[in-house]
């Protein structure tokens, strides 16, 4: 029987830093070519899950595979491979602040891939074009950037290895309205560009009515609700109402 | 029964901090053992060594070389004081020449850029850690501790004992400069002296002397700004205990190695 693989699946993930525990049993796939959200208030473990599943945090206790291979307690070596095929853009930015802004965007071409610094330089300023930046930003350092810039070359940056699965941490916040909807027609255009996966945290519904296939809801360390945009305004799952709704009042009580 | 009481409340009170303290050890040791594998398994980054070479020995000679200079003088007028007239002039140059070389510029020279690499170091891998800039290598497949902590340390153990040659060199010039300047004692004798009391002994000492601390200095750079967290503040910690850790070790260290090498 042939079984279609999950580009993504997490299954029962755990992960407590010290007393607090953060993930507390999170179920979660994303499929070939889908593009998920994850919704949820701020720390409430969203930012941890896609560390997690690149390997970037080691989990305590539960499953997560990519292409259909375990990744926890694999031996490093293994993983690194499908972690290569990952690309991230980053809540700051994350941008090297030693390097020009195309040596940033290059880096993963020139590091891992080996490029040669010219061809590396020319594929930089392709990609740049793309979210929207000219030649002219090439060479200026990450720290003369306005955050709706450095979003953009984050996302290049993220982008211009080809990864398979895209993360976006919280692409939207801190921008204005209108940057923010500029970065998600950037993200779709990016990850379709791509056939990439897609999976992005945020809590901006705007962003995530925009970008997602599907909609998930992170609440006390587990997804407790998950469907498509359509089915996220017929819900009557409380918590979802709720934050959807950006009100004060109701299930979820919020820790002062 | 009330012993009891005190005892286990000794023991609990002693026992948050021990956990502390051995987690930390061993959080250390875990961190030696990595960096160390990843300083010696490819791929090398030579153009980062390079960089951290030229920012840690060329900015670093300033402070060095006045550092070793009055260090020389201040022996000189000391050895001066101490001996008669007659005895001073023969005995200040070989005075100069051992404190210097053995104990004075690889203590001033690792303080020196303990304060200056060891908090630089601290705050820029802080602050790429607390921006997200360490995770952002992981994922485009760069490994933190190569791209990093693996160019810092060597450059540490290849820089520091430069300095602390060249140091030296200074030390005895200024050691030179009290006794015939100030003193008035023969300048040839001087050097004749200098160059032959000189021993392997001496220079060797202080080169094993800079390379760990070398070692030192980048290493707790390296650590305190690996696992520093929460943003500025978090940085600023990691910048002050990296300063202050590898000063107290440096010093610690240089007995240790004195010991070692002078004790029969
Ligand atoms: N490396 C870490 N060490 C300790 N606590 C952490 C670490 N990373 C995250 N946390 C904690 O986990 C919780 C969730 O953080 P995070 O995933 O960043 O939240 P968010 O949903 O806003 O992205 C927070 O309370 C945070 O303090
Ligand atoms: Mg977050």
């Amino acid at each position: 029987m042939e079984k279609t693989v999950n580009k993504i699946e997490v299954r029962d993930l755990h992960k407590a830093f010290g007393r607090k525990r953060v993930l507390n049993g999170v179920n979660l796939t994303v499929g070939k070519k889908e593009s998920v959200v994850v919704i949820g208030g701020s720390g409430t473990g969203k930012s941890v899950l896609i560390k997690c599943i690149q390997g970037l945090i080691t989990p305590d206790s539960g499953s997560i595979k990519v292409d259909g291979i375990e990744t926890v307690g694999a031996p490093r070596k293994e993983s690194e491979k499908l972690y290569a095929t990952m690309g991230m853009l980053f809540q700051g930015g994350a941008l090297f602040d030693s390097l020009s802004v195309w040596e940033n965007v290059a880096f993963g071409l020139m590091e891992n891939q080996k490029m040669p610094r010219r061809q590396a330089r020319e594929k930089a300023v392709e990609v740049l074009r793309q979210v929207g930046l000219g030649a002219d930003v090439a060479d200026l350092s990450p720290a003369e950037l306005s955050g709706g810039m450095q979003k953009r070359v984050g996302l290049a940056r993220a982008v211009a290895t080809r990864p398979d699965i895209i993360f976006f941490d919280e692409p939207t916040t801190g921008l204005d309205p209108i940057m923010a909807d500029v970065i998600n027609d950037l993200i779709i255009d990016s990850v379709k560009k791509l056939g990439a996966s897609a999976l992005t945290i945020t809590h901006d519904m705007a962003s995530a009515r925009k970008i997602a296939d599907r909609i998930a809801m992170l609440y006390q360390g587990k997804i407790i609700w998950d469907g498509t945009v359509a089915e996220l305004d017929r819900t009557d799952n409380p918590y979802v109402r709720q934050f959807v709704n950006g009100s004060a009042s109701g299930p979820i009580k919020v820790e002062i | 029964m009330q012993h009891h009481k005190y005892l286990e409340n000794f023991l609990r009170a002693l026992g948050k901090p021990l956990v502390v303290f051995v987690s930390r050890i061993g959080e250390l040791s875990e961190f030696i053992a990595k960096s160390l594998y990843h300083c010696v398994t490819p791929p090398f980054y030579p153009k980062l060594l390079l960089r951290q070479i030229i920012d840690i020995g060329f900015y670093s000679l300033p402070v060095v070389a006045l550092t070793t200079i009055f260090a020389g003088m201040v022996i000189a007028l000391q050895t001066n004081a101490g001996f008669s007239s007659y005895g001073a002039e023969s005995a200040i140059a070989e005075v100069v020449l051992i404190s210097v070389t053995r104990e004075l510029a690889p203590a001033f020279a690792g303080l020196m850029v303990a304060g200056r690499i060891g908090a630089a170091m601290a705050a820029e891998i802080g602050t790429m850690r607390v921006t997200e800039q360490i995770d952002a290598l992981s994922t485009l497949s760069t490994n933190p501790f190569k791209y990093l902590v693996a160019p810092r340390l060597w450059a540490g153990v290849i820089v520091l004992p430069v300095l602390v040659m060249i140091g030296d060199v200074i030390g005895i010039f200024g050691g030179y400069l009290v006794a015939v300047y100030q003193l008035d004692f023969n300048p040839a004798n001087y050097i004749k002296t200098t160059v032959n009391e000189l021993q392997w002994i001496d220079l060797y000492t202080g080169i094993v002397k800079a390379a760990v601390f070398g070692f030192v200095i980048a290493l707790m750079g390296c650590y305190n700004g690996y696992r520093s967290k929460g943003g500025a503040q978090g940085v600023g910690e990691a910048t002050t205990n990296a300063v202050v850790a590898s000063s107290i070790i440096i010093l610690i260290f240089n007995y240790v190695i004195t010991g070692l090498i002078f004790t029969k």
